[in-house]
């Protein structure tokens, strides 16, 4: 029998004034179930929870209906208070009497028959709560971080960085990503080799972070606390063991005509070559495809080159499966492909380039060695047209959105070639000059006023040789007049784009992501680095164009959300789960269709013999989210949502 | 009827969205039609045809199913399952003779709560010239005295 007990809050003169509390007690104490019933000015203050406390003890209470304010200000205080009278915290109601009654009428007589019904309502719910237990579930305390940029690289140092264990994987065989690509960065113009080559060091050298090169993420099953991931290493043909890193191989090789692809094609490479230089960990990697070995079966001069026997032909791809706690997405972006804008001549002239060919053209490390000269001729250009937003901002090429750095590495851009070339002629235009961040406004003001960057604002229609000049043709907006300039080169701003695998990747992984195929993230403002998916979160240009600070930033926002779910050896959790009555499920799997949180799967029922009697669904509290969806599509009524069951709602709305 | 009659709006509201959104039409003291009474569900997903109908037969004037926008679920695709059902179930309404304007759908952020506010007084409105939902009584007048069999 059940045995309520309701006790009406005054919240001072809030709910009093407009609703009379001695009616709704009266009419309360006579409900059936209701044990007692009682009122008071502060139920959420000291002595006010004492009373409840008291009447759950003392009158042996099997559910509390609390008529105050909204159970999303005071469910956890009053759930607190029943835990600690014995009574288990999820037999308790909040009757939403101040919010959405006392507050919003002005009738005290409608408002009070209102109270009454919601209250009523309430009480007819909790006598059909059931007692719940917190779900707590093991956290395996190792994360992977997916990506190898700047991002990823400093989530792993973060999360290694606080004692744990971490995993960081990188497709390419060295980390370091787009940053590593860059020349100078904006805007402090310090060399990007020369701030990020020791990050990447530090990762690789760190006791806690192992990095798998080389390696991509092929599944990932399991749940916050208990990922289950395979993790595919391609072979490198070269023993990471033994190989120092002397180059020896890369000298021998004899195919070293292959277009280099951390330079753009702008270099070549050999058949056996580390991405660049300062590749983290220095190991080469054997090129199957181009490799005179793998294709005539005769060569092996790298093999004969190593003194230390590191080459290994017979070297096979491996699988692992390791376990984790949490995982990091910083998979990065791509930049968009230049062919949307054949107006702007890209892949028909050599010389117009993207922004990223301008920056290996002014690394130091790059294959000018920091010269600006033109990919033709090698010479060096006059004159240099840079066109902002070439894809950005452009919702006939696919991109609606700005990529947020261009206008701040065209202003770098054109200070870097004013630098090193003096005389320089930099033309920009652009469509808005955008640069929100510290130090960017006085950034671009320099390009502009030191270094004597024009910057013309229109757009450019066409891009076409003339006399051994590209013509470049556009608009001034502000004189009104269409321009021509003859520019001996032309740097396109391109857009920043997702990875091109970016949704296939979000699928097996199980996140969500935009109509462009950058991840979704759970809230944009207030969960920025979570994923819908409890566990997996995001940092990086992933999620959107971002610039090195922000990508930093979210990466270190990412690690704490990290560490602060390693901070516990178990999870627990609100019970709000669905579970499944097995013995009238038919196994439609509509449920399983219906899960958002892929949360649901099938599972064997057999008799004492071992034989497969009928397969039902079975839902994962680890994964359960509690959105009840599939509750609703069940179309045998098998299955319920903890703390929103069919019979509470039911005996809620049959009471109002 | 001397009395002019009062309307009784049962709404149905995922506790993210909706609710939030009544709250703080709460907290921002905003007076709107005391008519409604809402039941708070995890999500729109989660809000069966059945509590519908449970709610018209019960003496609901007219029902509300109100949550997340399209895209803010927090749910992920909650709202887009009650969406996509409240298509089927509005086609299947006509069968039950139940006139579609008794219940309404709408999506309501934890930020209108001016919104909420001006909805409800709108459906308090709208089911005040609709009038008292009664067909379901008779149906169940009809199926009493037809229970002989």
């Amino acid at each position: 029998m059940a045995k309520i007990g309701v006790f009406v809050c005054h919240c001072g003169e809030n709910i009093a004034s407009k609703v009379d509390t001695g009616i709704l007690v009266k009419s309360l104490s006579d409900h059936p179930g209701v044990e007692i019933c009682q009122e008071y000015k502060y139920f959420c203050s000291d002595p006010g929870q004492e009373t409840v406390k008291r009447a759950i003890r003392e009158h042996n209470l099997t559910g509390v209906v609390v008529a105050a304010c909204s159970p999303r200000m005071h469910e956890t205080t009053f759930r607190k208070a029943c835990a600690e009278a014995g009574l288990n915290p999820y037999m308790l109601e909040l009757a939403n009497i101040r919010e959405q009654c006392s507050w919003v009428h002005s009738e005290k007589d409608q408002a009070t028959s209102k109270a009454i019904e919601i209250t009523r309502s309430l009480v007819e719910k909790v006598k059909r709560n059931n007692e719940l237990k917190p779900i707590s579930v093991p956290v395996t305390r190792r994360a992977l971080v997916i990506g190898g940029g700047i991002a990823g690289i400093q989530a792993a140092l973060d999360i290694a960085g606080a004692g744990r264990e971490v995993v960081l994987v990188e497709r390419e065989p060295s980390i370091g990503g787009h940053m590593s690509q860059l020349s100078e960065t904006f805007p402090t113009l310090d060399c990007s080799q020369c701030i990020l080559t020791p990050r990447m060091v530090e990762a690789i050298q760190h006791p806690k972070i192992t990095v798998m090169t080389y390696s991509e993420v092929e599944e990932v099953d399991g749940y916050i606390g208990n990922f289950t991931v395979k993790i595919r290493t391609k072979a490198r043909y070269v023993d990471m063991s033994k190989c120092t890193g002397c180059g020896d191989c890369i000298q021998k090789c004899p195919v070293k005509k292959i277009s280099n692809e951390f330079e753009l094609g702008l270099s070549n490479r050999t058949a056996i070559y580390t991405p660049f230089a300062q590749a983290v960990p220095n190991v080469p990697v054997i090129d199957k495809s181009r490799c005179t070995y793998f294709k005539n079966g005769k060569c092996k001069i790298c093999e004969k080159s190593c003194q230390i026997d590191a080459i290994d032909f017979e070297q096979q791809e491996s699988v692992e499966t390791i376990e984790f706690g949490a995982i990091v997405v910083a998979t990065g972006f791509q930049i968009q492909d230049t062919s949307v804008y054949g107006e702007y001549g890209y892949g028909k002239y050599k010389d117009v380039i993207t922004g990223l060919h301008f920056e290996r053209l002014a690394s130091a490390s790059g294959p000018t060695a920091g010269k600006i000269q033109r990919p033709s001729d090698g010479k060096e250009p006059e004159t240099v047209v840079f066109i902002q937003c070439a894809g950005s901002r452009d919702p006939s090429k696919g991109v609606k959105y700005c990529s947020k750095i261009c206008c701040m590495y065209t202003a770098k851009h054109a200070m870097l070639y004013a630098h090193k070339h003096h005389g320089s002629n930099s033309k920009i235009f652009y469509m808005d000059i955008r640069a929100a961040g510290k130090g960017y406004d006085e950034f671009t003001r320099r390009a502009i006023e030191e270094d004597e960057a024009d910057y013309l604002r229109g757009r450019v229609s066409k891009v076409f040789e003339e006399n051994g000049k590209l013509i470049v043709r556009g608009v001034d907006t502000l004189l009104g007049k269409p321009v021509e300039v003859a520019a001996d080169m032309v740097v396109l701003a391109t857009a920043m784009t997702p990875q091109p695998d970016a949704k296939q990747f979000a699928k097996r992984i199980g996140i969500g992501y935009d109509e462009y195929g950058f991840f979704n993230e759970a809230h944009l403002k207030l969960r920025p680095v979570e994923t819908a998916k409890a566990g997996i979160y995001l940092c990086g240009a992933c999620q959107s164009p971002k610039d090195i600070p922000d990508s930093v930033s979210q990466a270190s926002a990412a690690a704490a959300k990290v560490l602060g779910l390693f901070s516990r050896e178990q999870l627990e959790r609100e019970p709000v789960v669905a579970a499944v009555g097995e013995s009238t499920c038919a196994g439609c799997w509509g449920c399983v269709y219906a899960c958002p949180y892929n949360a649901i799967e099938q599972k064997d029922i057999r008799d004492r013999n071992g034989n497969l009697v009928k397969q039902v669904a079975s839902v994962n509290p680890g994964l359960c989210q509690g959105c009840g969806t599939c509750v609703t599509f069940c179309r045998s009524n098998s299955i319920d949502l903890a703390g929103f069951t069919e019979k509470q709602i039911f005996a809620e709305v049959m009471a109002l | 009827m001397s009395e002019p009659f009062e309307p009784k709006i049962v709404a149905f509201v995922c506790t993210y969205c909706t609710y939030a959104g009544a709250d703080l039409a709460g907290t921002s003291r905003l007076k709107y039609a005391p008519n409604v009474r809402i039941v708070r569900l995890p999500c729109t997903g989660r809000i069966s045809p059945m509590f519908i109908l449970k709610a018209l037969q019960k003496g609901a004037d007219s029902v509300l199913v109100s949550g997340c926008h399209p895209g803010d679920c927090h749910f992920t695709a909650g709202n887009y399952h009650a969406r996509r059902r409240w298509t089927v179930f509005r086609a299947l309404l006509a069968f039950t003779g139940i006139p579609e304007e008794r219940i309404r759908f709408s999506w309501v952020s934890a930020a209108e709560g001016a919104k909420f506010a001006e909805m409800i007084n709108e459906i308090t409105d709208e089911t005040r010239k609709l009038g008292p939902f009664t067909q379901y009584q008779e149906l169940q007048k009809v199926i009493e005295t037809q229970s002989s069999y």
